[in-house]
């Protein structure tokens, strides 16, 4: 009995080893595959049918991430507001709208693709565009930054709160000069790993604003492209090299927000804190 | 300032109401208009056909079988390393490889098709296929089951590492070896947390669009074997929203009232199983302090 178990720690470590080379191995894949097909027409050249480019995608990416912080950062902050310094994160609305946003969070994102075509393309009559894209975009990560906002509010001492009313300073006035600013590096740090998520996201884009690869938006209401749509455009239509390199730019894309999410989070939180943590 | 914030907060609530409404007043009609056994347990999908049939059970039978191997790979292969980075790995490698994974959890799903598109599919169909085709349920779920590696490795760890040392410690004083305390005691200490991890993932598998379109072939057939052209319920939203429009548009989105029955479903489950966790980490907590 004792054996066996003691041959357990082996097939553990086994485990381990090959989930991490399973996960590695997409990632040095990608990028060992992709690089030397990189250039840097591929990725600011005209696109044209013969030397398909990404910069429209790179455009289309901007565009949305652009239109979905914009939208999703102030009604994330603001709501996580309300349920951690207006009804102390305690009762039945708090109970309500924590369920409300985990069942956003579970929805899967080609549902949201069908939600953001339902209203944007047929109900609003806009057809495909970026911004209908966005928008929807907003919606999904909405959960994640109201969900990371509220816990960086929590771990705000709450005897910065009482000091600051104890100076005769006014509610609002103290969430934004006092209790914002210590949550800022948790914030941030969920501002930046829900863009990451926009940036990956494709499945919603297909229906919202229809992959079309080959031109720069020329507003936000017209259709367009983004890189990991580009990815999925150029492998389905046999474009593989070109594939394999924009898997590149996207996953130094994505890896670079990952990196900076938790650097700069750290930056802020020394620089309220000084040195203390 | 008030009603701002009380506004934003209840915009969630207002977005996830919207949601629900439009996908049900948009397909559910479809459903009855077709007959919902018809839909549902219907193996005909043929929206292009003269007198089209819209029957969606081929892709709920794929999607449940993507499902349930990918999880059971990711499972089984994510929960033992959760417990090799708990115990049987040297204590300076833990935070390094737990801060990979959870930067390889970052990695977009488009990506994962690609990988999937280009080594797992070819590689199958060389070499493990029997019917020579590479596309199909089995690299589909091959793929998913390591896109999901993180989140269960992730969980499964956070719950471990939840349950109080001093179980560890009281059986090991009771002679129990390092490992049967581990898979004798804390395991079983750890598992509604690890079960709320694997709903989660069931969740992710289920749902999940780019990765499967690129490695499941997409023909709306029955499946009969691991190794054919299939296609999964999000499969043939996203397939099908590039080809069609009018009446069969509606069975994309009956499609998708389908998918989000599930995902709420699955929802309810991981709210249950998450508040039997705290309820017991309240009875914990008072027994602990009961001195």
């Amino acid at each position: 009995m004792r054996k066996a178990y003691s041959a357990m720690k082996y097939v553990c470590i086994a485990a381990l080893v090959i989930s991490m080379i399973a996960l590695v191995a997409v990632v040095a894949y990608v990028l060992i595959n992709g690089v030397d097909k990189l250039s840097l027409n591929l990725v600011f050249g005209e696109y044209t049918d013969n030397a398909p480019t990404v910069f429209p995608a790179l455009v289309g990416t901007l565009q949305l991430v652009c239109i979905a912080a914009i939208i999703a950062v102030p009604i994330g902050v603001a709501s996580a507001i309300f349920l951690v310094e207006y009804t102390n994160n305690k009762g039945k609305f708090v109970k309500i709208v924590q369920v409300a946003t985990e069942t956003l969070a579970g929805i899967p994102s080609i549902v949201y693709g069908l939600f953001g075509y339902l209203i944007f393309v047929v109900a609003f009559g806009w057809g495909y565009s970026m911004l209908g894209g966005g928008i929807t975009l907003a919606i999904m990560i909405l959960p994640t930054i109201v969900r990371s906002t509220q816990e960086s509010l929590l771990s705000v001492q709450g005897g910065l709160r009482e000091g600051a009313y104890a100076l005769g300073t006014s509610k609002v006035r103290t969430i934004f000069k006092i209790v914002l600013p210590s949550a800022a590096g948790g914030i941030v740090t969920a501002i930046i790993l829900a863009i990451g998520r926009v940036v990956s996201e494709s499945a919603v884009l297909l229906l919202t604003i229809n992959m079309v690869v080959n031109k720069v938006p020329e507003t936000l209401m017209s259709p367009g492209t983004s890189l990991a749509l580009d990815i999925y455009y150029f492998a389905s239509h046999g474009y593989p090299d070109e594939a394999a390199a924009t898997a590149v730019v996207l996953l130094i894309f994505v890896m670079i927000l990952n990196l900076l999410a938790g650097f700069i989070g750290n930056l802020i939180r020394k620089s309220t804190y000084g040195d203390a943590k | 300032m008030r009603g701002v914030f009380l506004f934003s907060a209840i915009f969630s609530i207002l977005a996830l109401a919207t949601i629900t409404v439009f996908l049900f007043i948009s397909g559910v009609p479809f459903i009855a208009k077709t007959g919902f056994a018809k839909f549902i347990f219907g193996s005909d999908w043929a929206p292009l056909a003269d007198t089209p049939s819209y029957g969606i059970f081929p892709m709920i039978v794929a999607s449940l079988y993507v499902t349930a191997l990918s999880v059971v790979i990711g499972i089984g292969i994510g929960l033992l390393t959760a417990l090799a980075l708990y115990k049987f790995c040297p204590k300076r490698l833990v935070a390094p490889i737990r801060q990979m994974i959870n930067l390889l959890a970052g990695i977009p799903s488009v990506i994962f098709g690609l990988f999937g598109m280009t080594v797992i599919v070819p590689f199958v169909r060389d070499y493990l296929s029997p019917t020579g085709v590479g596309y199909g349920i089995f690299s589909a779920s091959i793929v998913l089951g390591i896109m999901i590696l993180p989140t269960i490795v992730s969980v499964s760890l956070d719950s471990l590492n939840s349950v109080p040392n001093t179980y560890y410690e009281g059986a090991l004083a009771l002679g129990a070896t390092k490992e049967q305390a581990t898979f004798k005691i804390m395991l079983p200490a750890a598992k509604s947390g690890i079960l709320a991890g694997v709903v989660l993932a069931i969740g992710r598998a289920i749902g999940e669009t780019m990765a499967v379109i690129m490695v499941i072939g997409g023909s709306p057939e029955m499946p009969e074997s691991l190794f054919q052209s299939v296609r999964t319920l999000t499969a043939n939203i996203a397939m099908g929203a590039l080809e069609l429009n009018g009446d069969a548009l509606s069975a994309l989105i009956a499609t998708g009232v389908v998918l989000f029955v599930f995902t709420l479903i699955l929802n309810v489950s991981f709210g249950i199983l998450k508040r039997d966790n705290a309820d017991k980490k309240e009875k914990k907590g008072k027994r602990g302090t009961a001195k």
